[in-house]
């Protein structure tokens, strides 16, 4: 990379450091060792002897190093990654925002993060009254009656919430067959529909974007299951027809999905349980700031109303002798973090209705330790600020950005903004050439090419987490490179020139897939 | 707030750059009907000191003074400090998803290694980077082998964990995808072969067994997959108690393995996040669900790695993808690398005689009370076991509690033919002291009130 002719000195962010670092197998030399084990208490045993022709006789080829050697190593390819802590991350969809620290300390508290699932309740109400208020202000925020916090994922959480669809179909008389999904969606909602054995029919968005109302009503038909929905939509545009969407689905006995990708642009604001949704999901690792940890864990929360709760996962989480309809019949919300004197929370199984499981125990609870912990920080007035933060943001980023880049729809803006490189197209210079450019301006890449609807997108969503000086950095980044495709659009074209590899043979890679190390045959790699 | 980082003034500066008058404008678009006119009724903002107090009054709650017995899915063994040190990193923390190669090669990497040492310990070719958790990964693994094999039935065994078959029933159901139960042996708590041998057909797709299974029993893999084999059908393993690798042979006949790595440094957490992971033969991995790192150069001929394969994945294939998954447990992934690279070759075998030491002495310490039996002793098993009771468990459970002890979870939850029969685990982290107390408290008759 010495000999790369790109300009080391635009952004703020440091060329990444130029040293390698082998992967541990090759780094690994017998007999070093990273561990001691207590000695035994007990009588050792002999395993050949327990275990017969069931042990195992060849070692795993596991590396052998010792503890600094570790730490070296993961602490060096850690450097080779950008992170929301070292700047911004304008993901479209993705909603990259700050993690608080406070929410990893909480969840490693010693009596959370070390309860067995299997505990007898009675030693367990700490932590269910920790999942029981957290449900309580998830159901607040969106306006639904109801909610299971077991899906570990958001496309996890849409499965469970059209397996709800289904279910409720079904306790109809007919399932129906078809889920409609609009042309700008995620492609997780096609793929969930699809595992739910339902056939995907696309509904083509009007010139606004947004959900075409006449098509809707043509292509609604009483074998319709659900239209799922996402509401901001992918190009971060409010629908705001929303009320009628939901009457034409219900008028056939359809139910509206929300995908909750966006609901960083509602919280505090809007609640979906008031404009029609029926069953949506949400993103605990988007809205609700744990982290996105290279990707993954997450947290997909699916939020319904009444008539959908008979179908609920099971374990669903009661408090006392109350049966699940007086449960649901209970104010939600909360002011209170304490739900004194009302009896023993416990999980009831008894429910003859259910989709059944989703997973094994009750969802990611470490992740619910973190978004509890997030909404305690912000309270009602900080999530109404965080959101309008995130709307101000990205309309800021718009205004300053709309006289370059081509905004294919002028709809208002919510949280994200979505513009096309149609003007730098006729340069030769696409979205994936800009987005790896902005890496050595000291940016994460915004999402490329989606939505699909627009061609050659540039989806930016800067979140709340960002300052007016971050944005404008990003701002006068973007303006840079726009001048740079007029000027020098190769430099644009083979970025990034400031990391410590190059665009990297894709094409290679899948067509001869090199999926682990082996031990010979590979040599040093560099 | 302290996470927004703007004063009132530069949020008067922006609004008035982008030529609105109040934020109003900017929600504009919703109409009015919907807009929330009042404050959310959640709990008003919290300082920082407020928010650990909740949190540390809740985890006092939850009793944090009693051993524990349990096991059956969620094990804990030791976490290595350093796994937190390094995972709490924020360039790993703060990451996203590794899309943009190159800069998330410290991600790509760790994971890259993640798929190579889940390879070694299984026997398999290959391993993706990892599922929600091992229920899921069941229930993932089984529609592959629907996809490989062409055939559209299942014969499960009654000896895979619960959970596990429930999850699997779930995502089955809209498959047309029959899941055939088959019955355990009674005497050695393994998968009847009979049984199974009459419940393969040439329609099955996939023949699944866990080893460890349930019980704690070490399944016999070779004659399960020559059943499966002679009929056609794929063997899918799935493996609850990943440490169990270090000293248990590998299950190499098995053409899927899905596991639950949670035993690799993954804190119990009432559950999780745990850490799914599939590995498989080399020829089925375009079959495979969820993300793959693969090697690869740049354009000075670097080692590089990416994300590779992606033409199975949701993002690109829509509705005919292999799965629909997206975000997985990347972050639970590279705990569970860097504990395998703590205890390394060597650790992780011995690691495994412990658990397998400490477990051998606690089902004969607790086996020697009188009226308590030890059930399925005729097979090689890890570190759980199963023992039945002339006394109720609801009552020595009561005695072990006041001793600040949790004894083994009931079976008759889920096998209503085993009364009195309850699920032991002993970890590397189980004193023997607990276990001579347990004992003790188990051979004492109850007090009569």
């Amino acid at each position: 990379m010495s000999d790369n002719p790109g300009p080391r000195t635009l952004g703020k962010v440091r060329p990444h450091q130029t040293q390698n670092e082998a992967l541990l197998f090759e780094k690994s030399s017998p007999g070093k060792r990273a561990y001691k084990l207590p000695p035994l208490d007990v009588p050792p045993v002999n395993a050949l002897e327990l275990l017969q022709d069931q042990c195992r006789a060849q070692h795993a080829e596991l590396p052998e190093l010792s503890e600094i050697e570790l730490i070296r190593h993961f602490t060096r390819l850690s450097t080779w990654n950008y992170a929301i802590d070292l700047g911004m991350y304008p993901l479209g969809s993705c909603t990259m925002k700050y993690n608080p620290r406070v929410n990893e300390f909480v969840s490693r508290i010693e009596g959370l993060a070390e309860a067995h699932p299997y505990r007898p309740e009675s030693l367990a109400q700490g932590i269910l009254e920790v999942i029981d208020l957290l449900q309580k202000c998830l159901i607040e925020i969106t306006g639904m009656d109801t909610i299971t916090l077991q899906p570990a994922a958001g496309a996890h959480g849409e499965f469970t919430g059209i397996l709800l669809v289904r279910a409720w179909h079904e306790s109809q008389g007919n399932p129906r067959h078809k889920i409609l999904i609009p042309d700008s969606a995620h492609g997780t909602n096609p793929a969930t529909a699809a595992i739910c054995g339902y056939q995907v029919e696309n509904l083509k968005s009007n010139a606004d974007g947004g959900i075409d109302l006449e098509a809707l009503a043509r292509q609604v038909t009483d074998d319709t299951a659900a239209l799922m929905l996402t509401n901001p939509s992918t190009l971060g545009v409010f629908e705001n027809e929303i009320h009628k969407i939901a009457d034409i689905l219900h008028a056939k006995g359809a139910l509206l999905y929300m995908d909750g990708a966006n609901m960083n642009a509602l919280v505090g604001k809007v609640r979906p349980g008031e404009f029609g949704v029926d069953v949506m999901h949400l993103n605990l690792h988007k809205t609700f700031s744990t982290p996105h940890g290279g990707g993954g864990p997450g947290s997909g929360p699916v939020a319904c109303k009444k008539f959908l709760e008979p179908f609920l996962p099971t374990p669903v989480l009661v408090r006392g002798n109350e049966g699940l309809r007086e449960q649901g019949n209970k104010k939600t919300g909360t002011k209170e973090l304490r739900d004194s004197g009302a009896g023993e929370l416990h999980w009831d199984y008894n429910r003859p209705h259910s989709v059944g499981r989703v997973r094994a125990f009750y969802g990611n609870t470490g992740m619910f330790i973190r978004a509890l912990a997030y909404i305690l920080a912000n309270g009602p007035d900080g999530l109404r600020q965080t959101t309008e933060d995130a709307v101000l943001n990205a309309n800021y980023i718009r205004k300053k950005l709309e006289d370059l880049y081509e905004l294919p729809y002028k709809t208002p803006s919510m949280h994200e903004v979505v513009f096309s490189d149609k003007r730098q197209a006729a340069k030769g210079v696409k979205t994936g050439d800009i987005a790896k450019r902005l890496i050595d301006y000291g940016f994460h890449p915004y999402t490329v090419s989606f939505p699909l609807i627009v061609h050659g997108a540039l989806m930016i969503e800067p979140t709340e987490s960002e300052s007016v000086e971050e944005l404008d950095l990003f701002i006068d980044a973007m303006r840079s490179i726009a001048r740079e495709v007029e000027e020098t659009p190769e430099l644009v074209k083979t970025a990034p020139h400031s990391t410590r590899v190059s665009r990297l043979d894709e094409v290679q890679a899948a067509r001869k897939p090199v999926l682990r190390w082996k031990k010979q045959g590979l040599g040093t790699g560099d | 707030m302290r996470y927004l980082p703007k004063s009132d003034a530069e949020r008067a500066r922006m609004l008035a750059e982008i030529g609105a008058r109040s934020i109003d404008d900017l929600f504009a678009v919703i109409p009015a009907e919907y807009r929330l006119a009042r404050d959310l009724d959640v709990p008003r903002q919290q300082g920082e000191s407020e928010i650990i107090d909740y949190f540390k009054a809740a985890g006092n709650e939850n009793a944090t003074d009693y051993a524990s017995f349990l096991g059956a899915g969620a094990y804990r063994h030791y976490r290595p400090v350093i796994i937190d040190s390094l995972v709490q990193r924020g360039e790993f923390l703060t990451s996203y998803t590794p899309y943009q190669a190159e800069i998330t090669q410290g991600t790509l990497q760790a994971i890259f290694e993640f798929q190579t040492m889940i390879a070694e310990l299984t026997g398999m070719d290959v391993a993706n980077a990892s599922m929600y958790d091992g229920s899921t990964g069941a229930a993932e693994a089984t529609m592959m082998a629907v996809r490989v094999t062409g055939r559209h039935k299942a014969a499960v065994a009654r000896t895979v964990h619960p959970e596990y078959r429930e999850v699997m029933a779930t995502y089955a159901r809209h498959q047309g995808l029959p899941l055939e139960p088959v019955d355990y042996d009674s005497g050695t708590g393994r998968v009847d072969l009979d049984a199974l041998d009459a419940a393969v057909t040439s329609e099955t797709a996939a023949v699944l067994v866990q080893s460890p299974n349930f019980f704690g029993v070490v399944e016999d893999i070779p004659a399960i997959a020559e059943i499966a084999h002679r009929k056609g059908a794929l063997l899918i393993v799935t493996i609850a108690e990943a440490v169990s690798l270090g000293i248990v042979r590998p299950p190499v006949e098995a053409d899927i393995v899905a596991m639950e790595a949670q035993s690799f440094g993954v804190a119990l957490s009432y559950g999780g996040p745990f850490c799914g992971v599939i590995a498989t033969k080399e020829q089925h991995v375009r079959q495979m669900p969820g993300r793959l790192a693969g090697q690869t150069v740049d354009g000075a001929g670097n080692r590089g790695f990416v994300l590779t394969l992606a033409t199975r994945e949701q993002h690109i294939r829509r509705e005919k993808a292999t799965s629909n998954i997206c975000t997985n447990q990347a972050l639970v992934a590279l705990m569970a690398t860097i504990f395998l690279s703590v205890y390394g070759k060597e650790g992780i075998r011995e690691l495994a005689e412990h658990n397998l030491a400490k477990a051998h002495y606690a089902a004969s310490t607790l086996s020697s009370v009188a009226g308590v039996k030890q059930l399925f002793t005729g097979a090689p098993r890890f570190h759980e076991f199963v023992l039945k009771t002339d006394e109720a468990p609801a009552a020595w459970s009561e005695r072990l509690m006041e001793n600040k002890i949790v004894g083994g979870i009931e079976l008759s939850r889920w096998y209503p033919e085993l009364e009195n029969a309850t699920l032991w685990c002993a970890t590397e982290m189980m004193p023997r002291e607990t276990i001579d107390k347990a004992a003790k408290v188990l051979a004492s008759v109850a007090v009569e009130a």
